[in-house]
């Protein structure tokens, strides 16, 4: 990002709904069955079809509008009108000037604010798949469409143009579905499309002038990319506006292969879509009632669940400045359920978080597989000395191999006992007597070298000695 | 709000038969022109009220909150489905070549 | 010439074995043999399928079951209600030969009765039309006059009836196409409160407007068709939701008391001898103890221009799945854009053709706020006006429309006076009140002329009330000329 320039980007996501059936008919919301066997006179458009609105849908939907701190208020559908054929009706139902949620916000962990404008209910198109030598649309012969898709419900949420960096994209995309999955509306699959990202970005010299032209960047498939293109797409309109040029409003694609983004068609004229209110619907007026039941069957949020780690390590008298990555680590990948097993079991926090986050992160499901009864008793054997960290980390690296275990049994099977206080003082004083040069060194003062006999020693005990007491050892025979 | 709209033009016409993805030929532009600026002349007398503060009903009964439970019902056999199409390939429907994506 | 037996006497005679289903079915096959070739009343006649559920009927009544209100009793359905695997064009090319995979909710409902569907009826083109003559298949004539129109866009449905080739039928309404041709042929059609009949399955028109209703020879008989196919329907999002009106149970019970307004607005536009046989019908229910006044509705004339900003628009996107991909016609072209204009282009007829255009251009970027929008608020505004007129009326009294039955093609140049035919119709269906149409006598000209009650939001149990009384009363009906009946 060339300095004097700042770019403004706002995000769309559309998030399919983790609902069993699609939103205005009965038939399967399922990915990848074979095609055209999910589809019914509604979500094929049939003439005298007409919609009925799927409740859980808006109950989910309601929960995104909850976890993104949106006003919930009443709401109707509209037809937004155009051709194309994956659109069986050739309109499309969805929410225009009355939204169901407006007015939110997104708080990142980094703690900057991203404003939300709307998140909104609509249907799904079916999918084109296009016969020809590329796959793309450009220079296919014909296309094969397929309705199984057809209809499926969608949130579309809409962000503020308030993020300035593609860091801070990339942490919104990432927290944004954190929180759709936490919240039970979506499984937040980008590569599976059930989460679609499209970025609108534009550059302006400073904060103080107002917004340039921006452009819209679809096919977005990672957050990877999506920071990929963001950066690419800012600079491509710095490097246009330095040399004199106007940024053209205009829809681009991203090309992963090519690492660019390249224009499909210009937006100057845009499309008229002739909305207006569906009359085969009726309003959606949820009552506070209804808002507080789905608020109150929400799961915790990410940030919530950061928020309670964070908390028990300052409880533990435990740095949490330097264990914020370790904290971001065990939330987004749904282990903190057993940090706070370990915690609550007497564990020291800063221990339980660390090992969660290094190791048992390498295998999460089969961190949960294990369960909370047997991680705990085996931090636990950590937390009391009977097993050193080298030990414990290779017993719980048994026990995710294997998705359980006893770790008493394992440790015992290993021949991990703690090592003595004479066999540790002896094995260090028998390390010290053969390098008497290095003990030298070391006791004028190369503190380094502790290293050095602590390898020693770990060797001759096969691992079994505990780092930090052949480090008390070393130093009390030197003093 | 109430200012009457310009007549209906010949080019208006065409841009909206291509919007609805209509052709009309010369002599049908034309006639649809003509016939279409006399209906809307006559339909003049609704778009020159003063209704200010006179809200839309776009439902006749006042209903809200229809709503269905989130259960599997019984579709269509693909079959039947595919047996009504134009053109069919892979169980798909088969479309000549899409020009550009969705607007 | 005897009238033909109403339905509700076929199935008391059906399901008691006095007659059977097979029998009563080959009295109107045999009818619409005789005549249906000049008539062309129906798109389809399914005798085939007719036969064999009329002899399912009959093994039922054998077995000791009661197949329903409506056991053998011929129904014809208008072609644009869905019946599963038997065509429904709506009198389109564009859906010549689709075969939908599904019935519309009201024929399951006339199935579980009993009903034999005995055909599938002609109108206008997606029910585009007040004369059935923007049939893609050529228009169904008037049995009074062959040379006249039977009306629309139920025109077949109404001729059926007339011509006695089915007792009822099924036909829909949006601005006025079950009343007007059930006017114009001399045969009851009712047009039910908006939400009442279940619209799946019926293709759609104008969503907001479009109602279902029956077609008959009697009052007793549309009351009864209207018990079997109205009530709730999960499938339906704009079906009520609440008891239907019953109208069969209180059909008798006289109009004592009851305050009936004559329609100022409606009756101006009308001609003498529609003029007249309202009167007659106003005295008729004074005679029967009502107390009748006139009633000024100003607001009602702009029902017309509202219209067709209204219908036109929400067709336009109704009408915008036609495109060659999923079902019905394709012409082939290049690529998809050509496709789905040559398809459109070739499969719709003119009149669907200036209504989508209309319907687009007034929802169109700039000009959705003085037209549609403007359309909706004057809606709001009629709906006030007859709320006020219900206030010191139970219902209303006026013709069905302004006319009798026109010769064909003489409206068919000029779209501007064919939509005039709705003046009076067209107002019901903005309110999503319920009108029923009851034939009155004759014009001049000896044509069959119907005049019209409007009731309030459910009031079908009074409105049918004070339709039975018009009918007894009504001046003999003319027969419609040649044909035979059962």
């Amino acid at each position: 990002m060339k300095p004097g320039w700042e770019m403004v980007i706002g995000l769309e996501v559309h998030c399919e709904l983790k609902t069993r059936t699609k939103l205005f008919c009965g038939c399967p919301n399922e990915f990848g069955d074979q095609p055209n066997t999910n589809v019914c006179p509604v979500c094929l458009g049939l003439p005298g079809s007409l919609p009925v609105l799927n409740q859980k849908a808006v109950e989910l939907a309601m929960a995104i509008g909850t976890a993104l701190n949106c006003q919930i208020r009443p709401s109707t559908f509209h037809r937004k009108n155009y051709f194309y054929p994956d659109q069986a009706k050739d309109y499309q139902i969805s929410q225009y000037d009355e939204p169901l949620n407006v007015h939110g916000h997104l708080d990142l962990p980094d703690g900057s604010t991203v404003g939300i404008e709307r998140a909104h209910m609509e249907e799904d198109t079916g999918k084109t798949t296009h016969a020809g030598a590329s796959g793309r649309i450009h220079g296919a012969d014909y296309s094969l469409v397929d309705y199984n898709r057809s209809g499926v419900p969608l949130v579309e949420i809409v962000s503020a143009p308030d993020i300035r960096t593609a860091d801070q994209a990339r942490a919104y995309a990432t927290e944004l579905r954190a929180i759709l999955v936490a919240s039970g509306a979506s499984d937040g699959k980008m590569e599976e499309g059930s989460m679609r990202v499209d970025a609108n970005v534009s550059v302006r010299r400073s904060a103080s002038d107002p917004f340039g032209t921006r452009c819209e960047i679809k096919n977005l498939n990672s957050v990877r990319s999506l920071g990929r293109a963001i950066e690419y797409e800012a600079d491509r309109q710095i490097a246009l506006l330095e040399s004199g040029g106007t940024v053209e409003q205009q829809t681009r694609h991203w090309d992963e292969g090519e690492g660019r983004t390249v224009a499909l068609r210009s937006k100057e004229e845009a499309y008229d879509y002739r909305y207006f209110l569906e009359p085969d619907l009726v309003p959606l007026v949820p009552d506070a009632e209804w808002i507080q039941a789905v608020s109150d069957t929400m799961g915790i949020l990410p940030a919530a669940r950061r928020a309670r780690l964070v908390e028990l390590l300052e409880e533990g008298g435990e740095s949490t400045a330097t264990r914020a990555d370790q904290v971001a680590t065990v939330v987004d990948l749904g282990l903190d359920d057993l940090v706070l097993a370990a915690v609550a079991a007497g564990v020291g926090a800063g221990l339980a978080l660390a090992r969660t986050a290094n190791e048992a992160a390498t295998d999460p499901p089969a961190a949960r597989q294990i369960g909370p009864r047997s991680y705990v008793a085996l931090l636990t054997m950590e937390a009391d000395g009977s097993l050193t960290a080298t030990q414990a980390k290779a017993v719980l690296g048994e026990m995710l191999a294997a998705g359980g275990g006893d770790p008493a049994a394992i440790a015992a099977a290993r021949g991990f006992e703690a090592m003595s206080e004479d066999s540790l003082v002896a094995t260090v004083a028998e390390a010290v007597a053969a390098h008497p040069d290095e003990w030298g060194r070391y006791r004028d003062g190369e503190d380094k070298l502790a290293g050095f006999f602590t390898g020693l020693v770990m060797k001759a005990t096969k691992g079994q000695a505990d780092g930090k007491a052949i480090n008390a050892e070393l130093r009390r025979l030197r003093s | 709000m109430t200012d009457r709209p310009a007549r209906l033009t010949r080019d208006e016409v065409a841009h909206v038969a291509a919007l609805a993805r209509l052709e009309l030929t010369a002599e049908e532009l034309d006639l649809f022109t003509g016939q279409l600026a006399q209906v809307l002349d006559h339909a003049a007398d609704v778009s020159s009220l003063d209704l200010a503060g006179v809200a839309p009903t776009a439902h006749a009964m006042a209903v809200t909150n229809v709503l269905r439970p989130d259960e599997v019902r019984p579709g269509l056999d693909r079959p039947e489905v595919l047996a009504q199409a134009p053109s069919v390939e892979d169980d798909r429907f088969r479309v000549p070549r899409i020009l550009g994506d969705a607007p | 010439m005897t009238s033909p037996a109403p339905a509700a006497d076929l199935a008391r005679a059906v399901r008691s074995g006095s007659r059977s289903a097979a029998d009563v079915l080959d009295g109107y096959l045999a009818a619409i043999d005789a005549d249906e070739e000049e008539i062309h009343a129906f798109n389809l006649v399914t005798a085939g399928s007719a036969r064999t559920r009329a002899d399912e009927i009959d093994r039922r009544v054998a077995d000791g079951e009661d197949p329903g209100l409506l056991a053998g009793v011929p129904v014809a359905l208008k072609d644009n209600l869905c019946t599963r695997g038997v065509a429904t064009t709506c009198s389109s090319r564009i859906l010549e030969g689709w075969l939908p995979p599904y019935d519309a909710t009201v024929v399951v409902r006339l199935r579980q009765a009993g009903a034999v569907v005995v055909g599938k009826t002609n109108m206008d083109e997606f029910a585009m039309g007040s004369s059935t003559e923007a049939s893609a298949f050529g228009p169904t004539r008037n049995p009074h006059d062959r040379g006249r129109v039977p009306g629309g866009s139920s025109g077949g449905s109404a001729a059926a009836v007339a011509a006695g080739f089915a007792p009822v039928a099924l036909g829909s309404d949006t601005g006025g196409s079950i009343r007007q041709p059930a006017a114009l042929c001399g045969v009851v059609g009712m047009k039910p409160t908006y939400g009442t009949v279940s619209r799946y399955g019926l293709v759609a028109f104008a969503s907001s407007l479009d109602q279902i209703g029956p077609l008959a020879t009697t009052v007793a008989d549309a009351a009864l068709l209207f018990d079997v196919i109205g009530g709730h329907d999960p499938l339906d999002s704009t079906s009520l939701d609440r008891p239907t009106p019953r109208a069969l149970s209180v059909l008798d019970d006289g109009v004592g008391g009851m305050r009936v307004g004559v329609l100022t607005e409606f009756m101006e536009g009308a001609s003498p001898d529609v003029v007249a046989r309202v009167r007659e019908a106003a005295g008729a229910l004074a005679a029967a103890g009502a107390r009748v006044e006139e009633v000024s509705v100003p607001v009602v004339t702009l029902g017309l221009s509202a219209y067709y900003l209204i219908a036109p628009g929400e067709a336009s996107s109704n009408l915008a799945r036609y495109d060659g991909v999923r079902y019905g016609l394709r012409v082939d072209a290049d690529d998809i854009v050509a496709m789905n204009t040559a398809t459109r282009s070739e499969g719709f007829g003119a009149e669907v053709k200036r209504r989508i255009m209309l319907g687009t251009y007034v929802l169109s970027a700039g000009y959705m706020d003085a037209y549609y929008n403007q359309a909706l608020r004057v809606r709001t505004r009629i709906i006030e006006g007859f709320d006020a007129a219900y206030r010191s009326c139970d219902v209303l009294l006026g013709p069905t429309t302004p006319t009798t039955a026109f010769p064909l093609g003489e409206k068919t140049g000029d779209p501007l006076t064919m939509y005039l035919s709705d003046v009076c119709t067209i107002p019901s269906n903005l309110a999503g009140h319920p009108a029923i149409s009851v034939p009155f006598g004759a014009g001049d000209d000896g044509l069959p002329i119907g005049v019209q009650l409007l009731g309030p939001a459910l009031s079908e149990s009074t409105l049918f009330k004070v339709a039975a009384v018009v009918e007894a009363a009504a001046p003999e009906s003319p027969a419609p000329a040649g044909g035979g009946r059962s």
